[in-house]
């Protein structure tokens, strides 16, 4: 057998393009899985509160506990139903920000409570509100803290969004599908988007990796 | 007539779980008086202290604190009362609990500037001045990972006193320190009470206690044994587990 990787040279251009549209969707998700993640974290933090703790803790299990391209299925192809027609890239940014988002609150919640508890309480002697406290002292301590995590979370969502292929979106899965529709070149084509994946994950690695060094070097121990 | 106490705890109790901690506690600090906490571990004292700022919840019995009833019966002051009141309660942990993000300098002044409303300039000059006063006005810009644990409970005292409190309270601030670098920060706390803050000290060195304290209280299983001026409790002990308690002390220094 030989490879022909003429096809992947040919449409180069459309696989770049995916790769685009591949990081628009991810760090869309991204975004809006952070923002959930803070909230529902936070809201996880008290099992006394037990209405916000309750609908919280719902949350995670129900979204943690179905798979992504099932959720993914019911925003495109389920809510139409109720005449809730939303953009194939509204339904993949949205659903997968709301996945990513139950997993970024473990990882919140985790390093909240990994602060001491003796930062909570020196803030409060001080007489901060709790609220103030958390913004001023823990959280900022926890963000550290969550780079490691979130990295595997990141790094996660890049790979998962291959998903979103069969929303119709344009993604880099997406692309080389459809020069394997026409070239039938599977491997080649398959090699070089796992490449262009590869390459984005390690990025985002490295990226993450230096952003914890600053944090570190400035203090933020 | 006689000043009224600063702190003013009556018939305190409180359990965690099944153990009863404080069983009836009676306690008062007068203003600019040093009170000091002694009693082996587990005897309460450590509660007790957490109680006067709220940190703990006393389950029965009253504090009053700075002119106002902290707690009573289980009741606790409202939160945001709760929060103006331990601005004028200032306390000193064993493990210091300094914000490790914050430079020494931030450590001092994000009370002040937070909470007092003083502007960046005013806060960090009112910093540095407390900082030259526990002798680290040179450890400014540091952060806390790079200093000792000595240097690391002076600038907790001086995080304290930015907030400019009626009443210092000390949670064993010697018990998590090399013995080498007790003394800096004892130093630091008799210089305090010369300058006549009111301070309520739970420790184990009684040698500031002897030197330092205007009253001492013995407590044990949650009770206090006694209270009375240094001479008398080191000297005669009226309660047989006192005189227990200062042998095994003494023994072991």
């Amino acid at each position: 057998m030989e490879f022909d990787f003429s096809p992947v040279w040919d449409g180069w251009r459309d696989l770049a393009h995916g790769a685009l549209i591949t990081i628009e969707v991810t760090v869309g998700a991204i975004i809006l899985g952070c923002l959930i993640g803070l909230a529902i974290g936070l809201g996880r933090l008290d099992p006394k509160k037990r209405v916000v703790y309750g609908l919280c803790t719902a949350y995670v299990s129900f979204i943690r506990g179905t798979p992504l391209l099932v959720q993914l299925f019911i925003w495109f192809f389920g809510l139409p139903h109720f005449g809730l027609n939303f953009p194939a890239f509204f339904c993949g940014i949205v659903g997968m920000g709301i996945y990513s988002g139950a997993y970024v609150s473990e990882i919140v919640r985790g390093a909240i409570q990994s602060v001491e508890r003796g930062q909570m309480e020196a803030a409060r002697s001080l007489g901060m509100p709790y609220r103030m406290a958390m913004r001023e002292i823990v959280v900022p301590q926890a963000l550290v803290r969550m780079i490691p995590p979130l990295g595997n979370e990141f790094i996660a969502l890049i790979k998962n969004s291959s998903l979103v292929s069969l929303l119709t979106i344009a993604d880099l899965m997406h692309e080389g599908q459809k020069i394997i529709s026409t070239s039938y070149r599977s491997l080649e084509v398959y090699l070089a988007i796992a490449l262009v994946y590869f390459v984005l994950t390690n990025l985002t690695g490295l990226g993450l990796r230096v952003i914890e060094r600053r944090l570190g070097a400035g203090g933020l121990v | 007539m006689a000043a009224e106490p600063i702190v003013s705890a009556h018939g305190l109790t409180k359990s965690f779980g099944a153990v009863a901690v404080l069983k009836g506690v009676d306690f008062d600090i007068l203003p600019s008086k040093v009170s000091v906490v002694i009693g082996p571990s587990g005897s309460g004292k450590s509660t007790l202290l957490r109680c006067c700022n709220g940190l703990e919840t006393a389950d029965g019995g009253t504090i009053r604190i700075c002119g106002q009833t902290l707690i009573a019966d289980g009741r606790m002051l409202p939160e945001a009362d709760l929060n103006a009141l331990r601005r004028q309660v200032g306390m000193v942990f064993q493990s210091f609990n300094l914000f490790p993000h914050l430079t020494v300098l931030g450590n001092v002044t994000i009370g002040p500037r937070k909470l007092r409303g003083l502007s960046a300039g005013d806060a960090e000059a009112a910093a540095r001045k407390l900082l030259d006063k526990v002798g680290l006005a040179h450890k400014a810009d540091a952060y806390p990972a790079t200093l000792s644990g000595g240097q690391k409970q002076r600038v907790a005292i001086a995080r304290a006193l930015a907030m400019e409190p009626q009443v210092m309270l000390f949670d064993e601030p010697t018990s998590a320190l090399d013995p080498e670098l007790v003394g800096e920060v004892l130093q630091v706390m008799k210089a305090l009470a010369a300058e006549g803050m009111t301070m309520m000290v739970v420790t184990h060195e009684m040698g500031f206690a002897r030197e330092v304290a205007d009253t001492v209280a013995v407590m044990d299983h949650g009770v206090v044994l006694e209270v009375g001026p240094p001479a008398q409790i080191f000297d005669d002990p009226q309660h047989p587990r006192t005189r227990e308690f200062l042998q095994a002390v003494t023994r072991r220094g």
